[in-house]
Formats: structure tokens, C-alpha cells, sequence
């Protein structure tokens, strides 16, 4: 019987959800960490029991840890993120220069072949990568280098790095993400990247279209169709048709193209879902109403999704990696808000209920599918 | 022995429970006992100190004998009971909300 486990980041501390196939029954793990910033968790799609989870503390720093029982057990791994070679400067909020300085892992993404192998995004933004299960990291130096990275700029949250999409087929080729850089894309491993920004356009900084400085929120792929992204941007939401070598926005009849998180269904590659956020200056649902978008038709269409989810007195946002979808048939959707409930659908997102409504602020989502 | 006391979550970062006891040969310093608690419990790297700089974090406090010692040099001699194992040296997170 194939079993679904959703591994929950929180504001306080991890949690692990587990049902089985039918996904209408949950059992709830944790505070794993309790107390402490959850960024990410995620598991390795080479062997799903091994977990990865960053851990991090104003107070005490960060904290990779790792289990290889499926979250039962963890190990504190090695946390030695060190910017390689000359530090260098960004742009301050104020404008001013100000050397990079390391806060704290956003994302880790695994490889999906070699259990050991792991990246992690990192705020201030940059790339590192692992080849020994977590032991030591080392920065992919040149996307922090690259001869914009001077005119980064933090976002609101802080310059991260918070998407890392690795290529299914081209094992040379990863996309990430930056607030407030925009997205990035290799194809050479890591050894050069090149800004992939060009159609975006953002209101907030001087020249709209400018190269770098887009406030990019969230990439999305499917796997069998990796030339298509899809962005959730500040505002808009966006589609490539050539891995990130232009935009087009797709926004379409959505009721606001505010929004953090962006994902694509498993088995179909044009339907696409985004949670509409009321703005920049207010950070929840539009008309106190929880309601996914989902675009059948790679965006530009959108339909609300509100069948179980709740349409007064609502007041959440959901978070750039607060979404995920599962493999199975029906495709499984979910999603954790910044009141600590997490939905989730069996059905593709034609209906939802809570799987647990009163944990900490819910930072991160993901969702593994296992044998 | 120089004992020191963990704030919670390092304590259970480095899976121990009440005091943690360490030697310290020469002078009994900051910078030595806290040498001494990373050296045993390697996860504790950079929880208390910067790993460059050594500089303690900003939210980390050192206190003994009702003592706040978060700003003396952490080459200063820690108080002679501190030395004698007599009171402890606690490592406290400090209060900032949360």
C-alpha cells in the first residue's frame, strides 16, 4: 500500500504527516526541533528516508540536520557555510553597499539521483552543494560572483536564495531563485550562470525591465516538460516556453497576481495553481477567502478552487515553499498557511480539507510519495 | 572541572541533560571553556560564537556569579569559582522575544 508523507516546516519546529494512499486519514509527528525555525525539509527522491532539514535560531545560528529513517531519528550534519573566496558587496535597502553575510538556509534540494549529494540556498543569497550526505559544503562561488551581483538588493524577507529547480533530464542544468535578484540558470553544473529575467517586468525598482533585480518568488516545472517554467513573480505570473529565456505573463483573470507560492499538477504539465494574495502591502487572501487558481491551460484561464477551504474571516498567506504536489492518481495538492493549518486535496484540487489546523506559522511544504 | 550550563536548545542540540563538565588546562578563560564545550560536542560550532571571527553571537549571553561577563575579553580569567567548578558558567540565550 503506497503511503504519502508531507514534511512541514514551521515557525516552531517540523512536523510529519503521514496517510495512506487515500489521503483522507493523517497522523501527525512532531514538534521535531521544537522551538526553532524550520525552514525546509525535504526528502531524497534516491531514498526517500533520507531527510534533510534546516534548522536555524536568531539566537543560535543554523543547523542542518539529517535522518535516514524517514524522520524518526535525526543527526546535526556539518553547517559550515562559508562564502568562498573574496566576500564582496550588494546593494544595502538604503542603497549603500554592504558585504554579504551569511543568516540562514531557505531551501534544500536533493539530488535526484545520489543520495548524498544535496544544494541548499542560502540567505545572504547564494548556492552551496554537498557530496557527502551533509558533512561539508561547498559554495558554487560564480552565481554569487556574477558581474551583477553587486546590484542585488535584499526583498522584504531578506536576499535569498529560495528556489532551486534541478533540470530532470540535463544534469548540467539548475535554475534558481533570488529576492530581490530574479532567477538564474546554469548549464554548465554550476560553473557559469546566466540571469534568465528577460519579459519580466517590476514596478518597484527603476527600470522595469532591467536584467537583474525581480523580486521572484517562486519557479515551477514539470518534470516532463522542463523548457516550461512557471514563475509566481511579486506580482504576475509568468510562463517561459524556453527555460527562462523569456516571459510571458499569464496572469490572466486572476483576481490579484500577488502571490508567493506556484506549482504544476504531476501528471498534467499545463495545469498550474497559484494562491492569490490581496497585495504587497497586504500579505492575505483577497475578500477573506482561502481560494487556490487552477489554470488547465498553462495559465491566462484561472478557476477558483474553494471547496473546503474557507470563504469568511480569512486572513492567511502561503508561503513561496508552503506548496506541493504528489505523484499519485488523482494528483494530491497541498499547501500550509501562516495560521498553521495545512489542507491538502486527493483530487486535484476539486476539494480540500484540513489535515491539521493549529501548528506554528507553516513556512515550507513538501510531499513524498513512498513505496 | 569547569562546569557549564547549556541553554535548553543547545542542550538538546547536543543531546545532554542538566550540566555539561569540561577541563580546561591553564587559565580558566571564555574562550578555553567554550573551546573545551565545542571540542566535546562538535555540533555546537558556531551556535554560540561566530566560527570566524570567534565573536560571541549577538543573542548569546555569558553569565557567572550573578555576573554578566557576555562583553569581557573572552581572554579575561573567568572568576575563581567558575575555576573551581564552585559556580557555573552559563551560556544563556538572551531574552528577545521569540
Amino acid at each position: 500500500m503506497t503511503d504519502v508523507r508531507l514534511l512541514v516546516g514551521t515557525r516552531k519546529g517540523a512536523f510529519i504527516l503521514t496517510s495512506d494512499g487515500k489521503r483522507t486519514d493523517w497522523t501527525v509527528s512532531g514538534p521535531h526541533f521544537g522551538g526553532w525555525e524550520i525552514y525546509h525539509v525535504n526528502g531524497s527522491p534516491a531514498d526517500p528516508d533520507r531527510l534533510w532539514a534546516s534548522q536555524t535560531s536568531g539566537w543560535f545560528g543554523q543547523i542542518v540536520q539529517r535522518s535516514d529513517d524517514g524522520g524518526r531519528s535525526w543527526s546535526p550534519v556539518g553547517n559550515d557555510f562559508a562564502y568562498a573566496g573574496e566576500v564582496g558587496e550588494h546593494l544595502w535597502y538604503d542603497g549603500t553597499p554592504r558585504p554579504w553575510e551569511f543568516k540562514r538556509i531557505w531551501h534544500l534540494e536533493p539530488s535526484r539521483t545520489d543520495p548524498d549529494v544535496v544544494y541548499a540556498g542560502a540567505e545572504d543569497a547564494a548556492l552551496y552543494k554537498s557530496a557527502d550526505g551533509g558533512d561539508s559544503w561547498t559554495e558554487l562561488t560564480s552565481l554569487r560572483t556574477h558581474p551583477t551581483g553587486p546590484r542585488w538588493q535584499p526583498g522584504a524577507g531578506g536576499m535569498c536564495l529560495h528556489t532551486i529547480i534541478l533540470d530532470p533530464v540535463d544534469p548540467d542544468r539548475m535554475f534558481v531563485a533570488i529576492s530581490a535578484a530574479g532567477a538564474f540558470r546554469t548549464d554548465d553544473g554550476g560553473v557559469t550562470w546566466q540571469p534568465i529575467n528577460r519579459g519580466l517586468r517590476s514596478g518597484g525598482i527603476p527600470d522595469e525591465d532591467a536584467e537583474v533585480g525581480h523580486c521572484v518568488h517562486r519557479l515551477a516545472m514539470h518534470p516532463a516538460r522542463p523548457e516550461v517554467l512557471f514563475m509566481q513573480k511579486h506580482w504576475d505570473v509568468m510562463r517561459s516556453d524556453d527555460a527562462g529565456g523569456s516571459w510571458r505573463e499569464v496572469s490572466g483573470d486572476l483576481p490579484t497576481d500577488f502571490g508567493f507560492p506556484i506549482a504544476v499538477h504531476a501528471h498534467e504539465p499545463d495545469t498550474v495553481y497559484v494562491v492569490p494574495i490581496t497585495s504587497d502591502s497586504e500579505h492575505y487572501v483577497p475578500d477573506a477567502r482561502l481560494r487556490v487558481y487552477r489554470s488547465r491551460t498553462g495559465g491566462g484561464e484561472w478557476e477558483p478552487l474553494t471547496k473546503g477551504l474557507p470563504q469568511q474571516n480569512c486572513y492567511v498567506n502561503i508561503l513561496r515553499d508552503a506548496m506541493a504536489v504528489d505523484t499519485l492518481d488523482d494528483c494530491g495538492i497541498y499547501f500550509g498557511t501562516t495560521g498553521g493549518q495545512v489542507y491538502g486535496s486527493a483530487d486535484g484540487g476539486d476539494s480540500w480539507q484540513p489535515i491539521v489546523r493549529d501548528l506554528p506559522a507553516v513556512l515550507s511544504v513538501e510531499v513524498q510519495v513512498l513505496p | 572541572m569547569i562546569r557549564v550550563i547549556l541553554p535548553p536548545h543547545l542542550r538538546t542540540l547536543a543531546k545532554v541533560s542538566g550540566e555539561v563538565r569540561v577541563e580546561v588546562s591553564g587559565p580558566v578563560t571564555q574562550r578555553l571553556v567554550l573551546d573545551a564545550v565545542e571540542q566535546r560536542f562538535p555540533m555546537l560550532v558556531g551556535t554560540m560564537r561566530d566560527r570566524r571571527t570567534g565573536a560571541r553571537r549577538a543573542l548569546v549571553r555569558f553569565f557567572a556569579c550573578e555576573e554578566d561577563l557576555s562583553n569581557e575579553p573572552p581572554d579575561a580569567p573567568l572568576p575563581a569559582a567558575v575555576a573551581t567548578g564552585a559556580e557555573p558558567f552559563l551560556v544563556v540565550g538572551a531574552m528577545a522575544g521569540g
